[in-house]
């Protein structure tokens, strides 16, 4: 069952990737769907079972490496982790799976695509229930490799193509970091699956590695490298250039790999090295820092975007933010519960956007929306449901996850933790207020497409809608069914010991902040939300004036704090400059000229001076003879 | 003291000069197109000395006063100088008849050149070969100006005449020193005079004079000046023969005594060659570049080809020996096959010697550009085939010889040569078509097919064709 679950997406894909010209867009489609769905019905049960009846296990398919010391295995884990992981991959994705169908029943290239999203669902299934480093680092480049194409599907747009690379190149960075992660892992445990190095780390509490002479804390360093990876494949601060690009990719592309599943890969990552991690203060500050900066950084980029995708592309940014910042602060249930239900409310968001843009005639801008909403009354519903779960608003399921967060946070009661809450609050603020934003600009006011446009719009297809309510129902009740499993009373015979905690349970003291602490995230709330209304439905003449009175603040904003710009000028032209030296004075210019191309043109010159000795004349021929044993005589006669 | 010698060792030579005289009486009687009945005899003439040479290849046997000795070696050899000449004359006959000089003089002359080249193999005193050589020579000259009415072949008779001349002038005067200097012309004695001597500078002297008067007839540089000219000017069936059995009797005699009386004088011979062979591979690899006529090219392919097989002289071991014949006789059907290509160039009726003639044939003639090919991959040494193994031999066993320096000079300038071989596949497989060629004459194309198959299984059947060379190699040693 265990096989099945994770394998069948993988059948799908193959069938589709290879035969989908043979037997045709439907059968791909319902192959896929197929593979992924049996996939989600086997995980629910196989989530009781391993979760809430705790029978963990790992399932070891083959051996994969043996040499030396150095062993590794294909092996399924399932504990409370991956479980929780598992069922909210197979589910959400099946429900993308779905959706798909009818998203992409213009596009010519349907099997292609659906054997992508398997694929990707295979990939993320290898990831997340990996025994061993390797075979996480396996999943890991699956699913990276399965974004690039994906970002890149439309590959005859030549900003597609562009971002794929972004999207490779940026993910490339954290993964070497990740890669050297493993090594230091490797170095030393001696061994890089799980049980063995997490029971090891205990011991190695005091190693320190010297590198240049500089001498640091092993398992510190080890983690910060492993963190590098996480901020690239999550998009965090200094690493997340590439997420609000890969919205190019199509739109349940966006849902299912850039929302809900891969991005939370490094979140993952943390959680699961959770027991390595708490040996390492440093590193979980360094985390919970970059958590909450890029939980508001985000959150003020996504308040002037005008694309309805990229503004939820940052929305993710910033929630990624949060569930870093909860796992820095030691609150790794907190961190995985907010993985959960923002798989379901963010991938509502993306797939209603999507609805909202396939109504539109693929109009992205939403300063060319507005007042559809009595067109796409679904849709304008499943959107509000998803914003209400993203801005924590009871019951629904944001609430319950993103409160326990900013209240750990300050239950932390360190700087950081304090640092965190702030920013959290902030963060708050603002996820409030672009929300607001983007369903006020998108379906209320004065419709400001034009006329033949507006004429089109129309409610998406059954296919597409129902796979919105599937999610929508996970964006309301996630949240309340799984609170007490994961953070409530019931957490520590949810978890046991797949995550760990050393030292005071954040959890705990979360549930025992001021009543100030517990409102003020609601407050936030109400008030991002009055402030979008008021600025947006009662006075829409507000944006424009505070955009011309504070045009630095804008800009600033708009160009997404200029990031792009100082990566392009920092690293990307000088690695073309110093690419172009190589290659044109380096290679061609010296290498080239003085190598290959010189010895050819030098043997041309001297086959051509050879040739014109040959003259002909009788008399050259004889002189050349002559002259030959002559010296060779006087050679051998004076040598010997 | 009268008493007559043993003849047996010297039936087939015996054999192929009475068979001259009797073609030549042959050619004179017959009235219907003689060439055609004289090249067929003397076709057979070549395989009953074929025969006779292998049914006296034996123990080393030596006869006529110690001039003339037959062993392994010598049956190897004069079983590769018929075979060659055997082939070019399957190629002169069709040519020939389509030039419109069909005088049967043509393979007479060849069977005297032959006769001539066994002598040369066998002999066993400078004298016996000098004479052999002679006899070679003259007959090569005459076929060199065969066509006599064109210019070329005329210019190319002449000026092979003379230079020939003034090489059978040197290593006459390098044997006469030799001679001076030692007191015997005879192989066995020489080899006894010299054997733990001092070494003297008359001798030596001697012999880099014969080394030259050698080179000459292998055309190794500095004395190759005659060879594009040559090759260029003569018929070329002609040349297709020039460029293998004079030369394979020529290095035969040339390894037979450098290793045999001059064996102890290796230091000294050895640095000659050394520069001759090097400046041979080296000079036929990058001249051949700008060449445009096909038989030049050829010219200076053979040149390099010598400059390969020398290496295996160099070496002086039984390995090295063996090497060189391996180099001769992979060397053998390369040249023929490539020269039965040279021979099927016909648009309308006239034969073509340019590159560019070869342009696209492989879409025109299909079979003529594989044949090319592999025997152009073959010459650059490219594995699978036969010419990889020949270069794979003499470079082992130069550096089994403690000559690796050799073996990386020989190294480097096949890598320049293989970029003539592959331009002429380049040009055949992707350039343009321009003309179609004329369907080849049933001969030709027979021995193009032979050679060109040879090259191609020669990897699967070395063992048989090889064991000869082994046994031939291992009589040069056995004293």
């Amino acid at each position: 069952m265990e096989a099945a679950a994770i394998f069948l997406p993988l059948v799908g894909a193959f069938i589709a990737g290879f035969f989908g010209r043979q037997i045709g867009d439907r059968a791909s489609q319902v192959v896929t769907c197929l593979g992924v769905g049996s996939a989600a019905v086997l995980s629910i049960p196989l989530f009781f079972d391993v979760a809430v009846n705790g029978n963990e296990r790992v399932v070891t398919i083959m051996n994969w490496i043996n040499s030396g010391t150095f062993e590794t295995a294909w092996a399924l884990r399932f504990d409370t982790l991956s479980a929780v992981m598992v069922m909210t991959v197979t589910c959400v994705s099946s429900l993308i799976h779905v959706y798909s169908v009818g998203y992409m029943s213009h596009d010519d290239s349907k099997p292609r695509f659906m054997a992508y999203l398997s694929l990707f669902t295979f990939a993320m299934l290898m990831l997340v229930t990996a025994d061993n480093l390797v075979q996480l680092f396996f999943g890991w480049e699956g699913v990276g490799v399965v974004s690039y194409l994906l970002i890149g599907f439309w590959f005859k747009k030549p900003t597609a193509n562009a971002a794929a690379i972004k999207a490779f190149v940026v993910n490339r960075v954290g993964d070497f970091g990740f890669l050297l992660g493993i090594f230091g892992i490797y170095m030393l445990f001696d061994a890089v699956t799980f049980d063995t190095v997490f029971n090891a780390v205990p011991a190695h509490v005091d190693d320190t590695v010297t590198f240049f002479g500089i001498k640091g804390h092993a398992l510190t360093l080890i983690a910060l490298l492993l963190f590098v990876g996480a901020m690239g494949k999550s998009a965090q601060l200094l690493l997340h250039t590439w997420l609000p690009d890969a919205m190019e990719g199509p739109t349940p592309v966006s849902a299912l790999i850039h929302a809900a599943t891969m991005v939370t890969a490094g979140v993952f990552l943390v959680a699961r090295m959770s027991p390595l991690f708490e040996y390492a203060p440093a590193a979980l500050e360094v985390v919970t820092i970059v958590g909450a900066s890029t939980a508001f950084f985000a959150a003020t980029i996504g308040c002037v975007q005008n694309d309805i995708k990229r503004v939820i592309a940052y929305s993710t940014c910033s929630q990624l933010g949060y569930m870093f910042f909860a796992c820095g602060i030691g609150a790794y249930p907190a961190a995985i519960f907010h993985l959960m239900t923002h798989a379901w409310f963010k991938a509502l968001l993306f797939l209603g956007s999507g609805s909202v843009i396939h109504a539109m005639s693929n109009e992205q801008d939403m300063r060319k929306m507005g007042g559809i909403w009595k067109h796409v009354k679904v849709t304008y519903a499943m959107m509000w449901i998803g914003t209400l779960a993203l801005v924590a608003v009871p019951p629904f399921a944001g609430y319950y996850s993103k409160d326990m967060i900013l209240e750990a946070a300050f239950g932390a009661h360190t700087s950081v933790g304090q640092y965190a809450f702030i920013m959290g609050i902030g963060a708050a603020l603002l996820t409030a207020f672009y929300s607001g934003r983007l369903l006020f600009m998108t379906f209320h006011g004065e419709p400001r497409a034009d006329k033949e446009t507006m004429d089109h719009v129309h409610e998406s297809p059954l296919v597409m809608t129902l796979p919105l309510a599937g999610l929508a129902l996970g964006a309301i009740f996630s949240g309340m069914i799984g609170y007490d499993l994961f953070i409530g009373e019931g957490r520590f015979d949810f978890w046991r010991d797949a995550l760990a905690v050393v030292g005071e349970d954040p959890i705990e003291a979360a549930h025992h902040v001021p009543a100030w602490v517990v409102w003020s995230p609601m407050v936030v709330t109400v008030l991002g939300l009055g402030l979008s209304f008021h600025m947006y439905m009662r006075r829409p003449e507000i944006p424009g004036q505070l955009a011309a009175k504070f045009p630095g603040v804008y800009q600033f904003l708009l160009n997404k704090w200029y990031f792009d710009e100082l990566y392009d000028f920092f690293f990307v032209r000088p690695a073309f400059w110093i690419g172009n030296f190589f290659w044109k004075r380096g290679d061609q210019g010296t290498i080239d000229r003085f190598g290959p191309d010189g010895i050819s043109s030098s043997i041309i010159s001297g086959a051509r001076r050879l040739g014109s000795v040959q003259t002909g004349y009788l008399y050259h021929y004889a002189f050349a003879m002559i002259i030959g044993i002559a010296l060779f005589v006087s050679w051998i006669v004076v040598g010997s | 003291m009268t008493a007559i010698p043993n003849l047996t060792p010297a039936y087939a030579e015996m054999f192929l000069a009475i068979a001259g005289m009797a073609l030549l009486m042959v050619g004179v009687f017959r009235k219907s197109d003689p060439i055609r009945g004289v090249t067929m005899l003397a076709i057979l003439a070549f395989a009953v000395a074929a025969v006779l040479s292998i049914s006296t290849n034996g123990a080393e046997t030596v006869t006529f006063n110690g001039l003339f000795v037959v062993n392994a070696f010598t049956g190897f050899a004069k079983l590769l100088i018929l075979l060659g000449a055997g082939l070019a004359m399957l190629l002169a006959l069709p040519w020939a008849r389509n030039e419109g000089v069909s005088r049967y003089e043509l393979p007479v002359i060849m069977v005297f050149a032959v006769l001539g080249m066994m002598m040369m193999v066998s002999a066993n005193n400078l004298l016996s070969l000098y004479v052999g050589l002679e006899l070679q020579s003259l007959a090569l000259y005459v076929l060199a100006a065969f066509n006599r009415g064109n210019l070329k072949a005329t210019e190319a008779g002449v000026k092979y005449f003379v230079l020939g001349a003034l090489a059978s002038g040197l290593l006459l005067y390098g044997s006469s020193l030799v001679y001076g200097f030692s007191g015997t012309t005879s192989f066995a004695g020489l080899a006894d005079a010299l054997t733990g001597a001092e070494s003297n500078a008359g001798v030596i002297v001697g012999i880099v004079f014969v080394i030259c008067g050698f080179a000459f007839k292998v055309s190794a540089v500095p004395f190759h000046m005659w060879t594009p000219d040559v090759y260029e000017g003569a018929p070329t069936p002609v040349t297709a023969f020039f460029s293998v059995a004079p030369k394979i009797a020529s290095l035969c005699l040339f390894l037979r005594i450098l290793v045999g009386p001059f064996e102890d004088l290796m230091d000294q011979w050895r640095q000659v060659l050394t520069v001759i062979c090097v400046a041979s591979m080296l000079w036929g690899a990058v001249a051949a570049i700008a060449q445009n006529n096909i038989k030049r090219l050829m010219a200076y392919s053979s040149i390099g080809h010598v400059g390969y097989a020398l290496i295996g002289l160099i070496a002086g071991t039984q390995e090295g020996a063996r090497g060189m014949i391996y180099y001769m006789l992979i060397y053998l059907f390369m040249n023929v096959g490539t020269f039965a290509v040279i021979l099927s160039m016909r648009v309308k009726d006239r034969y073509v010697e340019s590159i560019d003639d070869l342009s696209g044939i492989s879409k025109t003639n299909p079979a003529i550009a594989l044949a090319l090919t592999a025997l152009m991959f073959s010459m650059a040494g490219i594995p699978p085939l036969a010419g990889f193994f020949g270069k794979y031999f003499v470079f082992a066993a130069a550096v089994n010889a403690g000559l690796i320096p050799l073996a990386v000079i020989g190294v480097l300038s096949s890598v320049i040569g293989a970029y003539y071989y592959l331009r002429l596949i380049k040009i055949m497989y992707f350039d343009g078509s321009v003309e179609n060629f004329d369907r080849p004459d049933y001969s030709t194309s027979l021995v193009m097919g032979v050679c060109a198959l040879s090259v191609v299984v020669f990897i699967f059947l070395p063992e048989p064709l090889l064991a000869g060379a082994d046994a031939a190699a291992a009589a040069l040693f056995q004293g």
